[in-house]
């Protein structure tokens, strides 16, 4: 046992992840005492998750530091190894769980599905294996610690477990996780080089060649992209969200999609030793399909948690977006830009982190206060949950990408880059370089279109129920939650010349060049090359706005007055106005709908003028699911159709099967 | 930061706040003629502006603080849109803190104010042209952040002042991608200010209306500096367009001389604008809403395009 003062991070590290161990054995002692879960196990958990934030800044900078524990299997320990990236990725994830632990203080009650004390033994079991996750250092114990992560999760999504429709959904969760973890575990086949050492230093080692270190890519694509939610493997984003519990949602969309956009980079630039330019362009058709497939979804959408949802695959979407560039950079060894890109995923990375999590638990309180999840029955919240609303405010327009808040920030990055990009070495790429951006453009302006949908549907407006009058406020545990997260997404887009010095060391390991020098160099203002081509101010930008706010009111107020007068609304006159009148959220995703009317499989009834009780019900459903998810089912349906022809249930036929058998390997087998 | 740099910033903000009305009243005042109506002065636009501003404010019993402020987000974001436009010198402090992105940004945020603001009384009129806002709005933006890109691709630089500076002393050489930017902006600038053929701003109807639904309930100070916004708005796009299309007359660093000589110049620069922008609103016809998205959708392919033919011929 070494003194206390000798400890590196690492250490420091797996004793908080003991810590989250810990305090999930003590939720299952104390199964029923829901007053200890709540007041004292999540509110700990929290301050472990804060404490790993702080821990995972400072090591950033501290170099590769490896540990061998004495686990696992007899000749097979774990290892575990923390850099760059895995400190940044520890950041995102702690940072993330110590709001949302926060908040989950005042979430969970009691006589709902899981007992209370088991719910924290998932929870914590499921933070500590994503910080494992990003530690692991050979492929045993990466494929554990990321099937403890599905295993957790689903076991949270669960929670509700009397409602058949969770059940399925955490089904469909499960399925998708484990299709996905063959194709991880098949590319660390492919990895190790048919060495039988299946460390990742081993791997680092190993010089594939161009065949196998694509098909390598391929399988990390597939794989990790199953877990991010990539089209076509999203199918179960959409139903696993909105099936958990509020602060589970959090954590799966702000901070376990990322782990496996971590598992993306770690193959990608880690593992493999080169990078070949197409890979890039897989990646960027891939991750460009996902975003505009997932924000056109979320503007459609009338569960506000499905929305996020889909709102979360268009984030994926950028991400990936993001790193096909990096890669295709990479390739052509323009190491600055690739970092310039790679700095905008990792940005966005964060951002999302936080803004996704905000929004998430910002549902979950509009859901404890109300019971609804349907956008149809929520409205004008702002006036009975306040902090919430506002907090949430927050949220949406760092969502929508508008300065200055963080999300702008990655997006302004992303579109950095593809301006910066002084001709690749192809035509043919140098052509798709204006239609990306276009894309991602399109994108972002959506994104705000489902934002302004998401809040003005929920909190704005007049309530569409009478019960939502009634509706509480969230308590202290869940505004400090979310404070945090409001303070994370302010900071983010206050301060990226911070923040980018806290990536440069990730994308000096991963692409050998950085941001940090050139930014660091100009202060306040966000400069990836030079003033003349490219700045961006936030603190100026939003001084200059705030400024001129609080001008016009001084001088409003000292040349006019400020004579203030409320009444009814006026809507040209019109005086019968009901909650009723206002658009729905079916309403307001309807031009999108028909805009875009090929992404979705609609099914409408609308009523005819003579209908004595008119009904209009449309349905929006995937393509996807219709076209390739169904028809896979019906396949393997009928597959063990046929194989349960064999099963005849009687004895003799059985043995007449062991008979030809036996015969059937006498004559294969010749001794 | 030069004392003639904070001298060219504040005239240019002074610049904006003055010229704004008085250019949608020249607008206003052409498009009368041209119809053969008796045109209202050219000062219209002030004295609605100090009466509204005299006006009790009546606002709705349930209006959130959101509606009360949002009036003054979206002034204070036109504000510093005018105060970036780089419409008098290139020499601006404040021009570092938000390039052509943050500027598309910056119409960003004041549309997602005004339309949340709009929402939040919660009457029929104001979600309908919330929604309309930002349909309009989705599909504009990324038209003029590609108008922008095909600028900032012919300078190399997304910064606006570097922009108008390349532009300003480039040979007169033809660019073809700025031709199609230059219909996609024409386009976008038409949707974005509320103009025939996308919407008028002189009607209240409902089958055709989105910038009136959208400030229906506003009235007396909010009211006029929403309008008041709505025409800095009006004066930012034209500047950007001048400043993309025909960058010359406008002063650089170190030349208080031609800061003298820029005001004249770009108030002749605006005043051709608003004829031919009057001019524009007379011959077209308005747009039934649901031909508003293909519309607005030529644009942004026009856009693209312009940035493919740079990408091909020009570099």
């Amino acid at each position: 046992m070494t003194a206390i003062s000798s400890w590196i991070h690492l250490d420091w590290m797996l004793l908080v992840v003991a810590g989250w161990l810990l305090i999930g054995i003590v939720g299952v002692i104390a199964l029923r005492r829901f007053e200890l879960v709540a007041s004292v196990l999540f509110p700990a958990g929290g301050l472990l998750g804060a404490a790993l934030f702080g821990v995972a800044a400072s090591a950033l900078f501290a170099g590769p530091q490896v540990a061998v524990l004495a686990l696992g299997l007899p000749g097979l320990p774990f290892h575990l190894r923390l850099d760059s990236l895995s400190a940044f990725f520890l950041m995102v994830i702690a940072g993330a769980a110590a709001g949302v632990s926060a908040f989950a203080t005042g979430y969970f009650r009691k006589g709902e599905g899981t007992p209370p004390g088991l719910l924290c033994l998932e929870y914590h079991v499921f933070l500590a294996s994503m910080a494992l996750v990003v530690l692991a250092d050979d492929a045993y114990f990466f494929m554990v610690t990321w099937e403890t992560m599905a295993l957790s999760s689903f076991f949270l999504v669960i929670a509700n477990h009397r409602i058949p429709e969770i059940r399925r959904a955490g089904y469909l969760y499960l399925l998708v996780a484990h299709i996905g973890a063959i194709g991880i575990l098949l590319c660390f086949g492919v990895l190790q080089a048919d060495t039988g050492d299946y460390t990742f230093a081993n791997m680092r080692a190993q010089q594939l060649a161009p065949f196998w270190a694509s098909t390598a890519f391929l399988l990390a694509l597939f794989g990790f992209g199953a877990k991010a939610g990539v089209v076509p493997l999203h199918v179960w984003l959409p139903e696993a969200h909105p099936a958990a519990p509020s602060p589970v949602s959090a954590l799966m969309s702000g901070v376990m999609l990322k782990t496996a956009v971590y598992g993306v980079l770690r193959v990608c630039f880690d593992l493999l030793h080169v990078q070949l330019w197409w890979w890039g362009v897989v990646m960027l058709a891939v991750g460009l399909a996902t975003a505009l497939f997932g924000v056109v979804f979320a503007a459609a959408q009338v569960d506000m948690k499905r929305l996020l949802a889909y709102s979360s695959i268009e984030n994926i979407g950028l991400l990936f977006a993001g790193i096909g560039l990096a890669v295709l950079f990479s390739a052509y060894g323009m190491h600055p830009l690739a970092a310039l890109a790679l700095t905008a995923a990792l940005y966005h990375v964060a951002s999302h982190a936080f803004f996704k999590s905000l929004l998430f638990i910002g549902t979950g309180a509009v859901l404890h206060a109300t019971g609804e999840r349907s956008l149809g029955k929520l409205g004008g919240l702002v006036r009975t949950m306040p902090w919430v609303a506002w907090m949430t405010l927050v949220g949406v327009l760092a969502s929508a990408g508008l300065p200055p808040l963080g999300g702008f920030v990655a997006e302004w990055l992303l579109l950095q880059s593809f301006l910066l990009t002084p001709g690749l070495p192809s035509s043919f790429l140098n052509m798709l370089i204006p239609i990306v951006a276009a894309l991602i453009a399109l994108v972002a302006a959506l994104s705000g279109y489902v934002m302004v949908k998401f809040f003005g549907v929920i909190f704005l407006g007049q309530p569409r129920e009478h019960k939502l009058l009634e509706a509480h406020d969230a308590g202290t545990a869940e505004r400090v939650g979310m404070l945090w997260l409001v303070a994370g997404c302010v900071a983010l887009g206050l301060l990226p010349t911070l923040f980018i010095g806290l990536i440069d060391p990730v994308t000096k390991q991963l692409v050998a060049a950085g941001l940090g020098s050139t930014v660091a160099a100009s202060g306040w203002l966000l400069v990836p090359a030079s003033v003349e081509r490219a700045s961006y101010g936030p603190v100026l930008f939003l001084l200059g706005v705030a400024t001129s706010f609080a001008l016009t009111y001084l001088l409003v107020r000292r040349f006019y007055h400020g004579r203030l007068r409320r009444s009814a609304p006026w809507d040209c006159g019109f005086q019968w106005q009901t909650a009723r009148m206002q658009d729905t959220a079916e309403g307001f995703g309807q031009p999108i709908r028909q805009i875009f009317e090929p992404f979705f499989r609609m099914q409408r009834e609308l009523p005819s003028p003579f209908d004595e009780q008119p009904r209009y019900r449309v349905s929006v459903g995937d393509h996807v699911w219709h076209r390739i998810y169904l028809p896979i089912g019906a396949a393997v349906e009928y597959a063990s159709k046929l194989i349960g022809l064999l099963q005849r249930g009687r004895i003799g036929t059985y043995l007449l099967y062991s008979f030809v058998t036996l015969i059937a390997v006498l004559l294969v087998v010749r001794p | 930061m030069s004392l003639l740099g904070l001298t060219s910033q504040l005239l240019e903000i002074m610049a904006a706040l003055l010229l704004a009305p008085l250019l949608t009243g020249w607008v206003n005042q052409c498009r009368a003629w041209l119809q053969n109506r008796s045109a209202p002065g050219l000062l219209q636009p002030y004295r609605v502006l100090h009466k509204l501003f005299h006006k009790d404010s009546v606002v709705a019993e349930r209006a959130s603080p959101l509606f009360l402020g949002a009036p003054y987000i979206v002034f204070g974001c036109m504000v510093l849109a005018c105060a970036i436009v780089p419409t008098l010198s290139t020499d601006l402090p404040l021009a570092p803190a938000a390039d052509a992105i943050a500027l598309v940004g910056l119409f960003a945020l004041a549309r997602v104010f005004i339309s949340l603001a709009a929402m939040d009384v919660g009457t029929s009129f104001g979600t309908l042209g919330a929604r309309r806002e930002m349909l309009v709005g989705f599909l504009a933006e990324p038209a003029l952040l590609m108008v922008l890109f095909s600028a900032s691709m012919i300078s190399k630089s997304t910064s606006l002042t570097t922009i108008v500076e390349t532009l300003g002393h480039r040979e007169l050489a033809i660019h073809p991608s700025l031709a199609f930017a230059g219909v996609a902006f024409t386009i976008v600038s038409l949707a974005e200010n509320a103009r025939i053929p996308v919407d008028n701003p002189a009607t209240h109807l409902e089958l055709t209306m989105i910038h009136e639904a959208l400030i229906l309930e506003y009235s007396g100070r909010h009211l006029a500096l929403v309008e008041w916004a709505a025409s800095l708005k009006l004066f930012a796009y034209s500047c950007i367009g001048l400043a993309l299309f025909f960058p010359w007359g406008v002063a650089e660093a170190h030349a208080p001389l031609e800061l003298l000589l820029a005001l004249p110049v770009l108030v002749l620069k605006l005043a051709i604008g608003g004829v031919l922008l009057a001019l524009l609103e007379t011959v077209s016809a308005k747009m039934r809403i649901f031909r508003v998205p293909e519309f607005l959708a030529t644009a942004f392919l026009l856009a693209v395009i312009g940035l493919l033919v740079h990408i091909l011929l020009e570099v």
